[in-house]
């Protein structure tokens, strides 16, 4: 692409970021949760393999990405097993006053962002999950058929020759 | 000749899917809320978040978000073993 794409497309780096970071982070407050803020910050690796192509694309550590939606998956389930003692996904940190467990009055107001108990967390583990997973569906599937997923010494079998 | 009777199908299944969907749903008494209203009434003080569709769908009906989470994640391993996994040798 051309540099006046690749300079908006770096450009655009901090204001995307922050608004899929406030998307995650007010799930509980505001419409938007982990789902919706994860893809927000997954479209900024598809507008930068747009700006940059398949060589940038080649750069980006799989592994990582890999490791960060294992690890989101991981913690929503943890976090459900953790309210076990009441039962299955029971919300143990609301209005417990601790972290994450300030108690909000009925009726419309504006809310705390330390407050939802474990929504938050499930928020953030859900947003990094979507984040690396939609991350790695685009990246695979832009390359073609993957060949360079993991190294590029293997062989390919039955790939293209 | 076979394309019309395809469309003729398509029109009879669509007709048959709609009138099956206006019979199901009873006009004359509405749909019951208990569930509606205890959510409404507890679920911003019970969770502590503002959100009511975060809180249900975080908290009361979690379950269902796992499977919708462990879905992604079997999309993105499928992804991965059909297009991006390599054998060696």
């Amino acid at each position: 692409m051309s540099p006046i794409v690749k300079n908006v497309a770096v450009v655009l780096v901090i204001p995307i970021t922050m608004f899929g970071l406030y998307i995650i982070l007010h799930g509980h407050l505001t419409p938007g949760g982990g789902f919706p803020g994860g893809a927000i910050m997954a479209s900024l690796v598809v507008l930068f393999f747009v700006a940059f192509g398949k060589e940038w694309a080649k750069k980006i550590n799989k592994g990582i990405l890999f490791f960060g939606e294992s690890f989101g998956l991981a913690l929503f389930g943890l976090l459900a097993f953790l309210g076990l003692g009441t039962s299955f996904f029971h919300n143990f940190l609301a209005n417990s006053d601790s972290l994450f467990g300030m108690s909000i009055p009925f009726g419309a107001n504006s809310g705390f962002l330390w407050s939802g108990g474990i929504i938050p967390l499930m928020n953030i583990a859900v947003g990094l999950e979507v984040f690396a997973a939609l991350s790695i569906i685009a990246v695979v599937m832009f390359l073609e058929n993957g060949k360079v997923m993991f190294s590029e010494k293997e062989n390919n079998v039955g790939g293209k020759k | 000749m076979e394309k019309s009777i395809k469309i003729s199908v398509l029109v009879l299944l669509c007709a048959f899917l709609l009138m099956a969907g206006m019979l199901m749903h009873n006009e004359d008494m509405p749909d019951s809320t208990p569930m509606d209203d205890y959510f409404i009434e507890n679920g911003q003080v019970q969770t502590g978040s503002n959100n009511i569709v975060a809180a249900i769908v975080f908290d009361y009906r979690g379950l269902d978000t796992l499977g919708e989470a462990s879905v992604l994640f079997g999309a993105a391993t499928g992804v991965l073993i059909a297009l991006g996994v390599k054998k060696s040798g």
